[in-house]
């Protein structure tokens, strides 16, 4: 098998499970995908779903008590998998960074912000002080930072939300990263700096050639940003495919019930009830039988009862749902 | 969730354990509560029954009977299981008793003080404002003042007592009460059952004594405990320095103090009534500690 | 920061006077100061010519705000017992007991630190177990009682340490075994607790996720932040360190202010025991104002802003 060239993350039946004293919990049920160079991933689903999970389970950062399982998992052809702890510390931050959800607590409250910028770069690559923070520097205006040279003596506190994700940005980007993670990187922010960063997001991404994988649960968001998308529920992959043909053609139930539930400006009528999806997720406790979203499903049949197959729909487009694609008709909204 | 054919929920899963049944449960589950409950009990219950299994008269000196060593020894005898003291009293009599003072000393000035300082804290808490600074403030003095030096000198001033000690035991050890309370109290107060009672005109005193008192609770009873052990831990110290109960009250500081002498050859004289001391701190810290460990939001069911 | 420290030098003052007021009024609680003064075996004689030399006839007042100026100046009286200026008993016994504090609280902390750290990278393991086991077996055990059995153990069962006085450095181990030992679970608990909060912190995972070495992320990121409580507790046990004093030097016969002070008390020498009572409690409000002010240069958000 040859490795295309350039970068690209693989992963091939990626678990993450929780031994609990109920049981183990499989928050992550085996999945697959892959990203290339200059491309955006988009994972997508509700809270719980396991997409968190899935960024932490990438950079080996997961809580001490869940385990990760994998047929593949390769970074530029490198086997992250049978990498020592001690390996992976030199790749986190190298070749793959993250930023987190919180940028309110993501940085340490007592150093400063150069500080915490220049140790990024120090710790992977043999430069001086004053190298680093030319680099901080570089960086922090990069991400629209303005006085960049003066915040480098500032402390965490002393900025807002917005500029403290935005140095969280820079700060991952410090090394130049070919894959960066971004874990509902504007949540926690408000509506109009949430555009700002996204839109930061992708000059950078084409100034830096990087890949992106981004985590949320807001399809408006998947909008903007994504070249292609996999939709996740209960640990699972149900849908993916380029963002164009998802958002076109949804395939899966899941999928086409998540799109119902954003409001069109001009095309959903005020007063008009917008789509929800009843019923509760599954405990991800142990074995779920046949389909997992059967029991929200309003095409669920005899036929769920049994693991749905994962249809092929053409190069990078999947659908794991028993109905034929094109069968499912459009959701009344509830 | 089991469900019957007719689609309700079983009539056990309506009823469900009843909040006391679970407290239960968890209070009997902790293997801190059981251990130390079950000391403690053990040590209440000998010290209200002494008169009845203490072998000897804790008073009565047999001087031909002197230093008498434990069984365990080879001069031991089981007329005297652990013992004569330097004037032939037998030493497990003493001991018995001797947990009648370690356990009035602790219930009462753990009480004295716990009435001064969960009134200083909720008040502190409950109003805010100047009270608050001045609680504050007192706390910060009474932090300030040594109280191992402070009783001393004060049971040098008026005489040493049973009465005295608990007194001035009482007086001090507030600190922790007023601290703790006054946090509880603030946390409770910005809750919306209070604001409900306020707008319904409930009275300040009634406001406190049953809407803020009865959720602060459960740090007031961790606190008891922790007070509990340093009083009788501070009237050791005190008694073993000459300056807490007197002579010939079979306090457990004092019989260390008394052994002193003979610690070069008979070390036991020493050993015996610190373990018992020991025992009756750790049972003491281990219940406070389970009670805290039982009744912290993070861990209810 | 200015604010923030004129603020606390204000407290710390009006702390420290009412404190002054409190080990003045000592003399008055057996009711007259003069015959607490005289002693038992004192005639009336005797009693009415200390009322008159100490000036007990004045408004009391009056005799405070005397006795205040004086203590500023250092100026005590004459012990009682020992006939000579109270001020320089205690500078004569001071160090001994600053050696035993500060010797105490450096084994506690070398102890109880690495323990805490320990206990809370690896919560529920055989480490933290023996930590909890000895923080509680700790709180449990009369600090007296501990002298006395080690002195059993290491003086007499197995003599390679001194039992009492303060000559070497060796009569100095035990004490502060005993002194340092019951301030170890109160340091190891905020310890772990901290480190607890701080490991499950988001900045952690941010400095795990730029590859930081497991070491830097322990001790630059978590560390750092997780030791400021510590600092203000450090100083408020070294306060009770010196109480503790009264107990351990009695134990040891080590002649240091806290024995001074057990002796003073039970000779009735109050203008010693009133010096002592004093000095331990500024010690105290002078430490942990410095540990406050130590705390918010650590936090830079009191510092800055």
């Amino acid at each position: 098998m040859t490795e295309p060239a350039g970068f690209s993350l693989d992963v091939e039946n990626l678990t993450v499970s929780i031994p609990l004293a109920a049981g183990t919990l499989r928050a992550v049920r085996g999945i697959s995908f892959r990203v290339n160079q200059g491309e955006t991933l988009c994972i997508v689903g509700e809270s719980g779903c396991g997409k968190s999970l899935t960024s932490l389970a990438l950079m080996g950062l997961l809580p001490a008590k869940a385990v990760r399982g994998a047929d593949r998992l390769t970074l530029n052809g490198v086997d992250l998998t049978a990498l020592s702890e001690r390996q992976m510390s030199d790749v986190r931050g190298e070749s793959m960074a993250m930023i987190f959800q919180e940028p309110m607590t993501s940085l340490n409250p007592a150093y400063t912000i150069g500080n915490q910028l220049e140790e990024a770069l120090r710790r992977h690559r043999p430069v001086s002080r004053a190298e680093a923070r030319e680099r901080a520097i570089h960086l922090l205006e990069k991400v629209g930072i303005t006085a960049a040279a003066s915040r480098l003596q500032q402390y965490p506190h002393q900025l807002s939300g917005g500029l403290r994700q935005r140095v969280m940005i820079a700060m991952a980007l410090m090394c130049g990263p070919d894959l960066l993670i971004c874990d509902e990187p504007t949540t926690a922010l408000d509506v109009t700096i949430q555009a700002q960063i996204l839109h930061l997001l992708r000059d950078l991404q084409r100034e830096f050639h990087m890949a992106i994988i981004l985590i949320t649960h807001d399809l408006g968001v998947v909008a903007r940003m994504a070249d292609r998308v996999a939709v996740m529920y209960a640990g699972e992959i149900v849908e993916t495919g380029t963002a164009a043909e998802v958002f076109a053609a949804p395939s899966h139930p899941y999928t086409k019930g998540l799109l119902q539930c954003i409001p069109i400006p001009g095309r959903t009528k005020r007063g008009e009830h917008l789509g929800s999806i009843p019923g509760v997720v599954p405990s991800l406790i142990g074995e779920i039988a046949g389909c997992a979203f059967a029991n929200r499903c309003p095409h669920a049949a005899d036929a769920c009862r049994s693991e749905p197959p994962a249809r092929d729909l053409g190069p990078g487009r999947m659908v794991r749902c028993v109905l034929e694609p094109g069968a499912v008709p459009q959701m009344e909204p509830a | 969730m089991s469900v019957v054919s007719n689609g309700l929920p079983t009539a056990q899963e309506i009823v469900g354990p009843t909040p006391g049944q679970r407290l239960r449960r968890r209070l009997f589950g902790h293997r801190g509560i059981v251990v130390g409950g079950s000391i403690l009990g053990v040590i209440i219950l000998m010290a209200v029954l002494a008169p009845l299994i203490a072998p000897h008269d804790p008073y009565e000196q047999i001087l031909s009977a002197r230093i008498k060593p434990p069984v365990w020894y080879e001069r031991g005898t089981w007329e005297h299981i652990l013992g004569t003291d330097q004037v032939g009293r037998d030493y497990l009599s003493r001991l018995i008793y001797g947990s009648q003072i370690s356990l009035m000393i602790g219930f009462f000035a753990a009480a004295l003080s716990g009435l001064i300082g969960t009134a200083m804290g909720v008040a502190a808490g409950y109003f805010g404002g100047r009270v608050d600074l001045v609680v504050t403030f007192l706390i910060t003095c009474r932090l300030s003042l040594p109280v191992i030096l402070v009783s001393l000198a004060v049971v040098a001033v008026i005489g040493g007592s049973l009465e005295v000690v608990i007194l001035v035991l009482g007086l001090l050890l507030w600190d922790r009460y007023a601290v703790v309370m006054r946090a509880a109290t603030l946390q409770v107060r910005s809750l919306d059952f209070v604001a409900a009672a306020q707008t319904v005109g409930c009275s300040t005193w009634h406001i406190l004594v049953s809407e803020i008192l009865p959720n602060v609770m459960n740090q007031l009873i961790v606190v008891a405990t922790l007070e509990f052990a340093h009083a009788v831990l501070l009237e050791a110290a005190l008694s073993f320095l000459g300056l807490g109960v007197q002579p010939p009250l079979p306090s457990w500081g004092l019989m260390i103090a008394e052994g002193r002498n003979y610690i070069l050859f008979d070390p036991w004289l020493i050993a015996i009534p610190g373990v018992a001391l020991f025992t009756l701190l750790l049972a003491v810290n281990l219940l406070g500690d389970g009670v805290r460990d039982v009744t912290a939001p993070e861990n209810r069911g | 920061m200015l604010v923030y420290t004129a603020k606390r030098i204000v407290l710390a003052i009006l702390v420290a006077l009412t404190i002054s007021m409190l080990v003045f009024s000592l003399l008055y609680l057996s009711g007259d100061p003069a015959t607490a003064l005289a002693g038992e075996s004192a005639t009336s004689d005797d009693i009415e010519k200390i009322r008159q030399a100490y000036g007990f006839d004045r408004p009391v007042w009056v005799q405070y705000l005397s006795w205040l100026g004086n203590a500023a100046q250092g100026e005590f009286g004459n012990s009682l017992y020992f006939r000579l200026p109270v001020w320089e008993l205690i500078l004569e016994r001071l160090p001994t007991t600053m050696t035993l504090g500060v010797s105490a609280m450096t084994f506690a902390i070398v102890l109880s630190i690495p323990l805490g750290v320990l206990a809370a990278m690896f919560p529920n393991s055989l480490i933290d177990r023996t930590a909890l086991f000895m923080a509680v077996v700790g709180q449990a055990m009369p600090s007296f009682w501990f002298a006395l059995m080690l002195i059993v153990l290491f003086a007499f069962t197995w003599p390679v340490l001194p039992a009492s006085g303060s000559d070497t450095w060796r009569h100095f181990v035990l004490p502060t075994i005993v002194l340092g030992y019951y301030a170890t679970p109160a340091f190891m608990r905020l310890t772990r607790t901290g480190m607890l909060d701080v490991l499950s912190s988001d900045y952690i995972r941010t400095a795990r996720a730029k590859g930081l070495r497991p070491w830097t992320v322990l001790f630059k990121h978590a560390l750092r932040n997780a030791i400021i409580p510590v600092v203000s507790l450090a100083a408020v046990q070294f306060g009770f360190m010196l109480g503790g004093s009264v107990i351990i030097e009695t134990v040891f016969a080590l002649h240091g202010a806290g024995f001074l002070a057990w002796e003073s008390i039970s000779r009735s020498d109050f203008p010693t025991v009133q010096a002592i009572l004093l000095l331990f409690s500024l010690l105290y409000i002078v430490l942990t104002f410095l540990a406050d002010l130590l705390n918010a240069w650590l936090d830079p958000r009191i510092r800055v802003g």
